[in-house]
């Protein structure tokens, strides 16, 4: 597909399967539509019914402002596809160009996107997990039963794990006046994505609205009444907690035991691809016709010293789909690379917490202006005297002066933009706890001596 | 009617929790709750609310949804 000519022909009655009809699917579809794309496009998705918007689903469906089935993704332009929805894919066949579907069908494309996204980490103890009472959120059908449990007046709700999803639907539960204890493994909230700085300040808020914090525990076992219906939790500490509710929100799975068999670099962290969202294979390789968007994207960042990034950002899943989609009808001299800075926001106990950049890329931190027991401040992260993100509390609109320093490796810590700079700005280091995934799943590794013969296998561990 | 805000780019003007308060609501200071899917008498404050926000960072479904469901049933 090098030569204008083709490219001409390809855009005009090429083939492009999407695997993974959410947001990246979606608005990549639309955005292959605004580029002229005009062959012919499957959509594939493992869920039933349109795409849906999935942030509403810890929050407004939760509360029960909006109903379920309410938050399907407006649509920015008619994107004329055939879709194959409830099936899932079962794999990738890059001899042939096939995507194979769980139930034996399968769907032969010029170029395919992966934008399968990520699934909730279900409790790993199968006969606890399937009690009643025990939900994950991050499907539709999740949000429903919980939203239903919570209408019932449970007596209380146990949140295992203290990330954004966790802390949200803490602070739903509190807004609903439930009685929730939540359970974190490490030190504080938020503190693997924000550190302990920002853990602490977490902690602070949710112990004021009245949450049962237990940080530094984990949960040993989810026990079960005669009837099968959850009724208690017990803690490492060797504390037990009554609940009638237990919401796991242990993070997310990447969707790619699909590709296991492709040839393509995929692992517990996403599949590789390069800034222009074209998919790696195993060798390091980059792919001509198999691009890669959204949660399962892995891909390199100039600003964060080329390393691989893998991102559960609302925003970058739609830029990244337009990169994508951009990419793929496009010559490799016309072709854009995903350079923007990673942005992200939370809503819990009526604070609009954001952040641009990654936090998790620094060694210092320092609140910048505000002020933190006021809930209303800035902190800005640095990395070997550079800012690389900064984190607002009910300070959003300051988030894109931070983008600038950022975009322009501007010197950490940087001085103050407004008059309310707090009196002990002095940075700290960031402290975030070890990553304890990195030692899980699939890995690869060099095989081989002579540079002719060296290869790449994939490594598998039982999960 | 579909509606979706980019929360990223939101800062929190909180122009459209004016212009269409039965879908836009302020939750605390400056955090922005709404409705993705309001009722159809909501278009005209919806698209006024649309083209006041300061990011543009309201987007309001552009097909007749009449056509949308179809299209979408799995074959």
């Amino acid at each position: 597909m090098s030569s204008a000519h083709t490219l001409q022909g390809f855009k005009r009655d090429g083939r492009i399967a999407i695997v993974g009809a959410s947001l990246a699917g979606l608005r990549a579809a639309e955005a292959l539509r605004g580029e002229g794309f005009t062959g012919s496009l499957t959509m594939i998705g493992d869920e039933l019914g349109e795409p849906y918007d999935r942030p509403p689903l810890s929050k407004q469906v939760l509360t029960g402002w909006v109903p379920t089935d309410g938050t399907k993704l407006p649509r920015r332009r008619d994107i004329d596809a055939q879709w194959l929805l409830g099936v899932p894919a079962s794999g990738l066949d890059l001899a042939t160009n096939h995507v194979h579907l769980a139930d034996g069908n399968e769907v032969a494309f010029d170029r395919v996107l992966i934008s399968t996204g990520v699934r909730a980490r279900p409790w790993p103890v199968e006969a606890e997990a399937s009690l009643d009472g025990v939900f994950v959120v991050r499907t539709r059908g999740d949000a429903d039963g919980l939203q239903q449990a919570l209408a019932a007046g449970p007596s209380r709700v146990l949140i295992i794990g203290a990330g954004f999803t966790g802390s949200e639907i803490a602070s739903i539960c509190r807004e609903r006046d439930i009685s929730v204890t939540v359970a974190e493994l490490g030190p504080a909230p938020l503190v693997g994505a924000l550190g302990a700085m920002i853990g602490d300040v977490a902690a602070d808020m949710q112990r004021a609205h009245g949450v049962d914090l237990r940080c530094g525990v984990k949960v040993t076992q989810l026990e079960g009444d005669a009837q099968g219906r959850l009724c208690r939790a017990h803690f490492s500490d060797g504390s037990t907690v009554d609940a009638d509710v237990a919401v796991v929100a242990l993070g997310g799975i990447r969707n790619t035991d699909w590709l296991q068999d492709s040839g393509l670099a995929v692992g517990v962290w996403g599949i590789a691809c390069d800034s222009g969202c074209r998919a790696f294979d195993l060798n390091g390789l980059v792919t001509d016709d198999v691009f890669v968007a959204g949660d399962v994207a892995r891909c390199p960042h100039p600003v964060y010293e080329y390393r691989f990034i893998s991102l559960e950002h609302w925003a970058n899943a739609v830029e990244q789909a337009d990169i994508a989609a951009h990419n793929m009808v496009n010559a490799q001299a016309d072709r854009w690379p995903h350079l923007a800075i990673p942005a992200f926001w939370s809503i819990q106990f009526g604070v609009n917490i954001k952040s641009v950049g990654v936090p998790t890329f620094a060694d210092e931190v320092v609140v910048t202006q505000g002020s933190v027991p006021d809930h209303r401040f800035v902190a800005a992260y640095g990395y070997q005297g550079r800012v690389t993100a900064a984190v607002s509390f009910n300070n959003a609109k300051w988030l894109d002066h931070y983008r600038k320093l950022i975009e322009t490796a501007a010197p950490f810590p940087p001085p103050c933009p407004t008059p309310d700079q707090p009196v002990d700005a002095k940075p700290v280091p960031v402290d975030f706890p070890g990553p304890v995934l990195l030692s899980q799943g699939a890995t690869v590794v060099v095989t081989g001596h002579d540079p002719s013969e060296r290869h790449v296998t994939a490594v598998r561990t039982h999960r | 009617m579909r509606v979706v805000v980019d929360l990223s780019r939101c800062q929190g003007y909180a122009q459209c929790a004016f212009l269409a308060p039965e879908v836009f609501r302020m939750h605390g200071e400056e955090a922005l709750m709404y409705h993705p899917n309001p009722d159809d008498s909501q278009r005209e404050q919806m698209e006024r609310a649309a083209a006041a926000c300061p990011l543009q960072a309201i987007l309001v479904d552009q097909l007749n949804e009449r056509d949308a469901p179809a299209e979408a049933s799995p074959s």
